[in-house]
């Protein structure tokens, strides 16, 4: 079934978008949340797992320091109050891949709370309030096995990996976003990206949306336009790109507008996001029926931080978003309209970590906003997924500097490194991409150029010195674009001046 | 009396000096036990699984040490049983449940760690009320367990195996565990010692949780030295376990010690007025009141303390205990361990209709109840009035308690309202059977510690009935001081132990 979507600029013709972000991050910690299991990504299924965390009858949890330390700073850097008393509670409700049939969660005590971030659209900056940071436990994976659909319906049967069970996860919340208008998409997607930052600034999560490090369920309603309301909300679940998460809420308007344009109601449930089609489909309902009957968990102390403590955790946090973007756009050089365009395609980690590992800035942002993010925009994936790391993007860089390859070559470099080929080097090497500067094998193709030429090379000789344009490029031509283009205009200049 | 025999009527403490002698073996002595487990627990039915040959080969290594000088501690070679809701690595572990037929834990509970390290040979698991949900050992899913002193009467509940083992001299010490008296009111129907430790002061790791903030682990022995010996080796801190308390228990053999003079000069005793009266039986309340008025004549002073809101303690523990029970039973789902029944009539099941089957086969009727009781009081928009209500209850209750310890040095009780009562004859009527914790559950759900002692038969039935002497939080030595008192006076008077004038069992000599 196809859902009926409404042309964007009606939409804000009629409505005014509220979002919601709710982000989950998964902590770097070495250990599980409420056990000694490692809190490491992969492993064969079931091997990183114990009593505790396979909710065996009589274990208990004990909370990891490190995480709530790790949840503190998240805090902090979102500007939140930190409880001087909080308390882990239940969620109860049966999945096969919760180990204990609940979760252990955090209720109407959250660690953190009464936060902001301001995240920067189109030079616009909007302040999205952050209502609460909590701790929490992952789930296990499942995995359905028969069927088309990968999901639970339809599956000849299902297989439970409780590695993840129990890995730490902060969930973020904001409060409702209003008044973005036509750049809701935008916000929703600058909200997550610079939120990855901050956590990748703070080093307390890989934060890779592809694996699941980082997740974002994406809430939206619309409101008839100017009446300030709040409409009935649908919360789309596991957004995994930053590209999606524009797309989602994009897509999540139109539908809305479709439905109300038509006299319909929303219903308050979950919506599952279709990466490869870019549509929404229905859910979970949501209803009175979602009881998780919240109490408090009777096996764990409260979480008590000391002011002292939450003080010396401030003073670790890394530079404001704000402030370090001002420093980097002066330190690089970048005009206003360059540091809007990074900041907007992601790049900025990116850059910065290309810059470290020796590029200059300007190459470090010709090769991630220009490049890069177009490959990655035509490939549907964020560009921090594409498989390019910053220091590789260094390493084709000093290849350019270097002289070993141009630009163009560059390019044909960053294919193979896509594609898996190895290093920039081994890829120049096994492709065959150096760029020709040996006076022999240069000299044969002018003097062919010349020949095929005559009346160009005649001009040359009457000194018109701008006509060796065209004798270079049909040299460059010959060459595959493998020659030296400065060495190639000297031999020209040389044999017939 | 045979030479078995001899060994299955002594005490622990006598058996640690008769190991530390020389004059027996642990083997001797845990084939002794294993023999009177044949001999009477067919009839008894303390024991769900016993494990002959585990507790010999832990027996033998237990010798071994002794030859090499090294014993592990003073309860070195002593058997102990311990209550099936305790996880223990390679020995079965149903909680009395159904639900757990066939489960081996891969892991041992704290406590039973430290049984292990400090060497004393488990003989095996006991039976209990299903997941500990009962005052009468009948909620078993394996059968109920007879009362040594009458064998058509419960042992209590849901300890009832602990302390019908103990009492019938099929163990010298066992464990169990008291969520709402489970471990005090199964002593005093079976004349046997209970200890309830202040909450948090025995680990709960390994202890499949009924009620996670009511649950502890305690001594069930036939002596309150043996009870000491016992809580020595289980208690301290345990990083596993996050409510557990990090300062160490008093020295408790050394109270008992002190005890046993049966002075109780300056002892402040104090009778709470609400833990008596109407609903107990007369001879109960009569040995009470002679054991009261023996320890006055041995230098305690009484006096009457009120605790008003103990009157809401039996309403606040049934909305308390339900609530936590009913999300600590969730993780019984078939997906990993345990009974999986699949439902009849559906060809492809789903994972929630085993879920529902399983829970549906594998759980009994008690458990059910208290699983829905506990369902609706954590219910949305019924949480405030019963849950958040009951917690409000919790801390007057636990003020009352501060405000009698202001007055008295320790609090005394009968244990439980009556004996021991036929089997069979609460079982359709679960308010009455709630009715037996009346006196044990405030202590529960304040975390104070508490000792139930044997105080003689009731004079209408010939049975026995225990004294109880609660402490405040973390004087667990006091229940013992007063507890071992009350026991060499009351021993004076008898000529002997109260278990002396049990009736002899089935193939007892």
């Amino acid at each position: 079934m196809t859902d009926t979507l409404v042309p964007w600029d009606d939409v804000l013709a009629a409505y005014d978008p509220a979002l919601g972000l709710e982000v989950h991050v998964e902590l770097n910690t070495h250990t599980k949340m409420f056990c000694g299991c490692p809190a490491v990504f992969g492993g064969e299924p079931n091997t990183q797992v114990c009593p505790t965390c396979l909710g065996l009858p009589g274990a208990m949890p004990v909370v990891n320091g490190k995480a709530v330390e790790s949840a503190i700073r998240i805090g902090l850097a979102l500007n939140c109050e930190i409880a001087e008393w909080c308390r882990f509670a239940r969620k109860n409700y049966f999945y096969p891949d919760m180990p204990k049939n609940f979760q252990t969660s955090q209720y109407d005590e959250p660690i953190c709370f009464e936060g902001w971030i301001d995240v920067e659209v189109e030079g616009e900056t909007f302040r999205v309030e952050i209502e609460r940071a909590h701790m929490e436990e992952d789930t296990g994976k499942s995995l359905h096995v028969g069927g088309a659909t990968g999901r639970i319906h339809g599956a000849d049967y299902s297989l439970v990996d409780y590695n993840r069970a129990g890995i730490p996860l902060i969930e973020i919340v904001t409060k409702p976003i209003m008044g973005a208008g036509a750049k809701a998409p935008a916000v929703a997607r600058a909200y997550v990206s610079q939120l990855r930052d901050l956590i990748l600034a703070l080093g307390v999560s890989e934060a890779r949306m592809d694996q699941g490090n980082l997740r974002a369920d994406v809430n939206l309603s619309l409101a008839p336009k100017g009446t300030g309301g709040l409409g009935t909300r649908t919360e789309t679940k596991n957004v995994n790109s930053f590209r999606s998460v524009e797309r989602a809420v994009r897509y999540e308007m139109q539908r809305h507008a479709a439905v109300l344009d038509a006299g319909g109601a929303i219903f308050q449930e979950t919506r599952h996001w279709h990466e490869d089609t870019g549509v929404t489909t229905a859910g979970r309902a949501k209803s009175d029926a979602d009881d998780y009957r919240y109490f408090p968990e009777p096996d764990l102390v409260p979480v008590a931080p000391s002011r002292e403590w939450v003080e010396e955790l401030r003073g670790t946090l890394p530079e404001n978003p704000v402030e370090r973007r001002a420093r980097l756009q002066s330190d690089w050089g970048y005009t206003d309209l360059e540091m809007r365009d990074v900041v907007a395609s992601g790049v900025l980690v990116p850059i910065e970590e290309t810059v470290a590992a020796g590029a200059s800035p300007q190459a470090a942002r010709k090769w991630w906003s220009s490049e890069l993010a177009r490959r990655a925009n035509d490939a549907g994936v964020d560009v921090v997924d594409l498989g390019v790391s910053p220091a590789q993007v260094a390493a084709v860089q000093a290849l350019v500097d270097a002289g070993t390859v141009n630009d163009k070559l560059a390019r044909q470099v960053f294919d193979g490194l896509i594609a898996g080929e190895g290093t920039p080097e081994e890829i120049v090497a096994a492709r065959g991409l150096a760029v020709v500067s040996d006076d022999g094998a240069l000299g044969a193709a002018v003097d062919a150029a010349i020949a095929a030429n005559p009346d160009v090379a005649d001009k040359i000789r009457d000194g018109k010195v701008a006509a060796a344009g065209a004798l270079i490029g049909a040299v460059m031509k010959e060459m595959r674009g493998q020659a030296d283009a400065a060495r190639v205009r000297e031999l020209v200049l040389e044999k017939l001046t | 009396m045979s030479a078995g025999a001899d060994l299955t009527r002594r005490t622990a403490a006598q058996l640690a000096d008769a190991l530390a002698a020389g004059e027996t073996t642990s083997v001797e002595v845990t084939q002794a036990h294993l023999d009177r487990i044949g001999t009477v627990d067919g009839a008894v039915h303390a024991f769900l699984h016993v494990d002959a040959e585990g507790a010999l080969a832990q027996a033998a290594e237990s010798d071994a040490r002794r030859a090499a000088g090294r014993p592990a501690g003073a309860l070195d070679g002593v058997p102990i049983a311990v209550k099936d809701v305790l996880a223990t690595e390679g020995l079965p572990t149903t909680c009395g449940s159904k639900i757990l037929e066939g489960w081996v834990p891969p892991y041992d509970a704290t406590v039973v760690s430290r049984l292990r390290a400090a060497g004393l040979p488990i003989l095996g698991k006991t039976n209990m009320d299903e997941f500990a949900m009962g005052s009468s050992t009948e909620h078993s899913a394996y059968g109920p367990t007879h009362n040594p002193w009458d064998l058509d009467r419960i042992p209590g509940g849901s300890g009832g195996g602990s302390a019908a083992a103990v009492a019938a001299f099929e163990a010298p010490l066992a464990l169990g565990t008291d969520t709402g008296g489970s471990i005090r009111q199964p002593g005093a129907v079976t004349g046997t010692v209970g200890v309830k430790p202040t909450y948090g002061s025995v680990s709960r790791y390994g202890l499949v949780a009924l009620a996670n903030s009511l649950d502890q682990v305690g001594p069930v022995t036939r002596t309150v030295m043996d009870a000491a010996l016992l809580h020595e080796v289980i208690g301290g801190h345990d990083p596993r376990d996050s409510t557990s308390i990090t300062q160490s228990v008093p020295d408790l053999t050394d109270a008992v010690r002190r005890g046993a003079t049966g002075d109780l000069t300056g002892v402040r005793i104090g009778v709470v007025k609400e833990l008596g009266g109407d609903g107990y039986q007369d001879g109960v309340q009569a040995r009470f009141a002679e054991a009261v008025d023996l320890m006055v004549a041995n230098g305690a002073e009484v006096v009457e303390v009120s605790c008003p809101t103990f009157v809401h303690a039996l309403a606040t523990y049934y909305l308390i205990l339900p609530a936590e029970a009913s999300s600590n039973l969730a993780k019984f789902d078939a997906m990993r361990y345990g009974l999986r029944v699949l439902p009849e009539g559906i060809d492809s099941p789903s994972a929630e209709d085993v879920m529902r089957a399983t829970r549906d086969a594998g759980f009994g009727d008690e458990v059910k109840r208290r699983i829905i009781l506990g369902t609706y009081a954590l219910s949305s928009g019924y949480y405030d009035a019963y849950y958040g209500q009951a917690q409000k209850v919790r801390t007057l209750i636990s003020r009352d308690f501060d405000a009698a310890f202001q007055q008295a040095d320790v609090l005394v009780s009968p244990t439980a309202p009556t004996t021991a009562f036929k089997l069979g004859e609460k079982l359709d009527d679960p308010i009455a059977m709630y009715l037996n914790d009346l006196a044990t559950i405030p202590a529960n759900l304040s975390g104070v510690p508490g000792i139930s002692v044997p105080g003689g038969l009731a004079e209408e039935d010939g049975l026995p009935m225990g004294v109880q002497i609660l402490a405040p939080t973390m004087a667990d030595d006091r229940v013992y001081r007063v507890g071992a008192a009350l026991e060499t006076l009351l021993a004076d008077q008898w000529g002997g132990p109260l278990l002396d004038r049990a009736p002899a069992l089935n193939g007892a000599s």
